[in-house]
Parts: C-alpha cells; sequence; structure tokens
C-alpha cells in the first residue's frame, strides 16, 4: 500500500518534470538577449523577440492588481469582521460560482461588457477581466487569514478604545499580513498564465503598448499565435516563450514560499 | 504641556462631564475634585459603578440576573464564584465588552460615576477608554514591538508627539512593574517576553491610555505563582490611583488584593461586603460553603 502510495507521490511530480524538461530541451535554444530585448519581427522572418509581451504580461498583471486586489481585500474584511452570516452565506457562495466561470467565459464577457461598448481591444479590457478573475480568490483567502487572528486581539483593541476600523487595519490585518500577500500572490500565479480572457480583450498586438486604450501583447497570447504558426522560428519561439511564462510563474511561486516561511524577527 | 496632548479626549477625562465629551484635561493635573453643585456633604468614598437591577442575556441565556451592587471608586473590588457563575459577564458589562459577543443583551442600568454608560449618545469606545481591561490570556499584539504595544491606544487615537509618547511609555511601563525588566530592549517584539511579563505588558498597555477604572480578569489564572505575586503587587501599588475591579477564581487572590468582595453564584449576586466579612463571616450559607471550599 505505501508503496502504491510513492508511486502515486511520483506520478504527482512527473508532469511538472516532464513539462520543465521539454519546454528546456525545446526552448532554451531560442532564449538570448534579443528574445528579452527585440519586438516580434513580421511573419517569416527570422529573429526578433518577445520583449513586448514580457512587458505586456507584466503590465496586464498589475492592472489586475490594481483593479481587483482591493475589492478582494475590502470583501475578505467584510466576511470576516463585519458580515452577519446570513449576508456571508451569500458572498461566499457567490465568490466560489465566479471561482468556477470558466475563463472562456469570461473573455465573452469581457468582450460584450468592455470591448464592445468602448469600441475596441484594449489592456484596460484585459486587466479588468483578470482582476475579475483574481477578486474571489483574493476574497476567500483574505477571510480564511483574518479569521484566524484571535479574538483576543480585537478584544484587546476595543478595550483601548481604539474605533473598531482602525483595530481592523492597523492590527488584524497587520498580523495576518503575511497570509494575505501569500493569497495575492498565487492569485497572480494564476492569473498569469490565463489565454482565453485576453483573446477577445487584450487581443496582442506586436508593438508595443503605449495606451490603456489599445491592444497589449502578452506572454500567453504570443505563444498561441507563434505555436499554430506554419514558420519553423516562431514555433521555436513559442517554446521560448512559455519557458519564460512557466518561470515567472514560479518565481511567483518561490516568492510565495519566501514570504510564507520567513519567521518573525 | 502642548496642545497636541490636551486635545485627546482620552488622556485624563473629568468624571463630572458627561461621557460622550472629549474633555481636555492637563495629563499631570490633579484629580478634580467634587463639582460644586454636590457641595453637600462629600461622600466618603466615591462610587465608581452603580449597578442597578442588572440582567444580561446571550440569546435565550440569562448569565447576570438582577445584579445591583455599588463599586466604590479608589478601592480594589473582587468578584469570586465557581465557573459559569456570570461574574466575567458581569465584570464586561462595566465596559460594554459583552457587547462584542453576537446576541447579547441587557436590562437594568449602569452608572459610572453618575453617568448612564449605556445612556441614548453614549459612545462605547469612549466608555472603553475610560475603563480599561486586562484579560485572562496575555495577549500583545504579535507585530508590534514592546514599546509599541504600550503606545498603541495613544497611537491610533492620534497622539503623535514623541516626548510625551517617551514619557507616557516609561511612567506606563514603570506603573506595571516592568521599566527595569525591558527596558534596554523596548524594540523586540511583545510576545518575545515571558507569560508573567507579557502580562504586565498588557497591564502596562492599559494603563498608557490614563483609563479612571482597570477591569481584571482572572488576570493571574494563567501564571506561575511567582508572576502571580508580581501581578498582586502590582494591583496593590495601582490601588491609590485606580479603582479596580477584579474576576477571580483564587480566593486566597481575593482576599489578598481587594477591599470589598462580591460572591457571584449561577448568575446571581449572593453576598457583597468587605472582604474579610466574605472570607471570615459570611452571612449567607452558600457563601461560606463556597469560601470554606467546599463547591465550587
Amino acid at each position: 500500500m505505501s508503496v502504491l502510495a510513492v508511486v502515486c507521490a511520483l506520478l504527482v511530480v512527473l508532469p511538472l518534470i516532464l513539462v520543465l524538461f521539454y519546454l528546456l530541451k525545446m526552448g532554451v535554444s531560442s532564449l538570448n538577449w534579443n528574445f528579452f530585448t527585440k519586438l516580434p519581427e513580421p511573419a517569416g522572418v527570422d529573429g526578433g523577440g518577445m520583449a513586448n509581451a514580457i512587458v505586456g504580461t507584466l503590465e496586464l498583471m498589475g492592472l489586475a492588481l490594481v483593479m481587483g486586489v482591493p475589492i478582494g481585500l475590502l470583501g475578505g474584511i467584510y466576511l470576516s469582521e463585519y458580515g452577519s452570516e446570513k449576508t456571508n452565506t451569500w458572498i461566499r457562495f457567490g465568490a466560489d460560482v465566479l471561482n468556477g466561470v470558466p475563463s472562456i467565459v469570461w473573455g465573452l464577457i469581457g468582450f460584450t461588457l468592455v470591448v464592445a461598448p468602448m469600441g475596441g481591444y484594449s489592456a484596460f479590457a484585459g486587466g479588468l477581466v483578470l482582476a475579475c478573475i483574481m477578486v474571489p480568490l483574493v476574497l476567500r483567502t483574505t477571510e480564511e487569514v483574518l479569521v484566524l487572528v484571535p479574538t483576543s486581539y480585537r478584544e484587546a483593541g476595543m478595550a483601548l478604545g481604539i474605533p473598531r476600523w482602525k483595530i481592523t487595519f492597523n492590527i488584524v490585518l497587520r498580523t495576518a499580513a503575511k497570509g494575505i500577500v501569500t493569497g495575492v500572490l498565487l492569485a497572480l500565479g494564476r492569473i498569469a498564465g490565463e489565454t482565453a480572457p485576453l483573446l477577445f480583450t487584450a487581443l496582442g498586438t506586436t508593438l508595443w503598448n503605449t495606451s490603456l486604450k489599445d491592444p497589449i501583447a502578452a506572454l500567453p497570447l504570443q505563444i498561441y499565435n507563434y505555436a499554430i504558426s506554419p514558420y519553423p522560428d516562431q514555433n521555436r519561439q513559442a517554446w521560448a516563450g512559455a519557458l519564460v511564462l512557466i518561470l515567472m510563474v514560479f518565481l511567483l511561486s518561490a516568492s510565495v514560499r519566501i514570504v510564507s516561511s520567513r519567521r518573525k524577527k | 504641556m502642548n496642545s497636541v496632548i490636551t486635545n485627546q479626549p482620552f488622556v485624563m477625562s473629568d468624571p463630572a462631564k458627561p461621557v460622550t465629551e472629549s474633555v481636555p484635561v492637563h495629563p499631570t493635573a490633579p484629580a478634580p475634585s467634587p463639582s460644586p453643585a454636590a457641595a453637600t456633604p462629600v461622600p466618603q468614598q466615591e462610587i465608581a459603578f452603580d449597578i442597578q437591577d442588572l440582567s444580561i442575556f446571550y440569546g435565550s441565556h440569562q448569565a447576570v440576573k438582577n445584579v445591583t451592587m455599588h463599586i466604590p471608586s479608589g478601592s480594589v473590588t473582587s468578584i469570586i464564584g465557581p465557573s459559569g457563575c456570570g461574574k466575567s459577564t458581569a465584570l464586561r458589562a462595566l465596559n460594554r465588552m459583552h457587547e462584542l459577543t453576537p446576541g447579547a443583551r441587557h436590562t437594568g442600568k449602569i452608572l459610572m460615576k453618575g453617568q448612564d454608560l449605556y445612556g441614548p449618545g453614549v459612545d462605547a469606545t469612549v466608555v472603553r477608554r475610560r475603563v480599561g481591561m486586562v484579560f485572562q490570556k496575555s495577549n500583545p499584539f504579535p507585530t508590534l514591538t514592546i514599546a509599541e504595544n504600550v503606545l498603541v491606544g495613544l497611537r491610533l487615537n492620534g497622539v503623535r508627539d514623541k516626548t510625551f509618547l517617551n514619557k507616557r511609555l516609561e511612567e506606563s511601563l514603570r506603573m506595571a512593574a516592568l521599566w527595569d525588566e525591558v527596558k534596554d530592549h523596548l524594540n523586540r517584539p511583545g510576545t518575545g517576553l515571558s507569560g508573567g511579563q507579557q502580562q504586565r505588558l498588557c497591564i502596562a498597555r492599559a494603563l498608557a491610555v490614563r483609563p479612571e477604572i482597570l477591569l481584571m480578569d482572572e488576570p493571574c489564572s494563567a501564571l506561575d505563582p511567582i508572576a502571580t505575586a508580581k501581578v498582586e503587587e502590582l494591583i496593590h501599588a495601582l490601588k491609590s490611583q485606580y479603582t479596580v475591579v477584579i474576576v477571580t477564581h483564587n480566593m486566597q487572590q481575593a482576599a489578598r488584593v481587594s477591599e470589598k468582595t462580591a460572591f457571584f453564584y449561577m448568575g446571581k449576586l449572593i453576598e457583597y461586603g468587605p472582604t474579610e466579612q466574605i472570607f471570615m463571616n459570611p452571612k449567607d450559607p452558600q457563601t461560606e460553603a463556597y469560601v470554606s471550599g467546599r463547591f465550587g
């Protein structure tokens, strides 16, 4: 029985090893200075890079962070500190359903509610849709870690005559900060690789993005376009892009581990 | 001293003024004398809490039943009784902490120095600045240093004056008999202290906002005998400046620290009188059974 468990445990890691091995094998040869600094070349021309897509992905993640985290955070605070049991049940249920919405559906909704009324694909629409995916994740992790903060800290604050909201922001939130940062980083890792929602909102471009109202490139989109391209050089670059994307997610996960294992001074 | 401090409502409040008002008083000002309106015979001992027919319910459960008692100011009053007798609930009603429990409600009245604690327009936050509390389990804030823990009540209420804060920090830690032990590492986390030190840190934190009354909910129940002795000494020392109400499981402790003792049983106030009388010569057979160790 324990042998079976060991085998299954190895089977869990096996795909990761395969993915990493294959990405390294196929992608590393195309990784060079140009890849990180150059714009894509027109189809058929060898060379060029994914600089705009790498920056675009970071920009989209930043937009999602700015739009999604405050909502998720404040919502989580409401659930943990203020909400009644009845409203909380409904909000949690809503968040869980949102969490289960397929990303392609988010793309369609983003197209209908943002892209169409604004008259074009845009970085803003992409960031907004990614933010929507982040909100329920941040909401639930925030609530979970805030509930873990012992009531005795809140009581101690109340007994000092400190207003409730100051206790929440200066004491409770500070105590739970590590858990919240971990939750936000995990949510960022989740949206970093989202492709379907961006197909309908950010669209992708071979140029630098200069305005939130213009389409923006992103690694997952570029990988998608290059992977189905008939030109071998673009196929190779798709592998390299996938390798870079996975390394970005890996870096996020590593920083999660660093944050959550860092001990108090 | 300066205007930054004196416009803080909690530095020291005048008992003659309503709880809802911010009363700027010089922090080192002498204790306010009785208002001229009450020029007629000044009572020997002022009443800190006038509790009238207080009942407290959690949902349908009645934790405190029709309690009426006067708690004198400038002395230590202890509340004793077996577990679940409502003594902690009664204590928490004195600074409106019981309201934080969902489903809690009360009937009856509590007057604090003549002011209805639950009157219309009375802000619970302001009440709690005047009536501090120390809890059973020491609970210093884990993200704050020793100094930050002591000063958090002032800082989060807007006091910024550094000289004043430093002065208050030392005063409060001295009052809590902790200064000598921590003065060299005020910037270490408060949770790094020993259990007894943490509890005295919590007392210093409560004293830093200069409440008029200090409530203590079994402050020594998690401490070893040496740490307990230190906290008891501290309670003795505080008596000259503060009204202290202490809930305790430990009858010897009640006998050692308090002038008056109230015995609670099944939510009712069974007997209340001078500590000596409660322990040596109780009038009620239930009190006698409890203090002589026959139940509880």
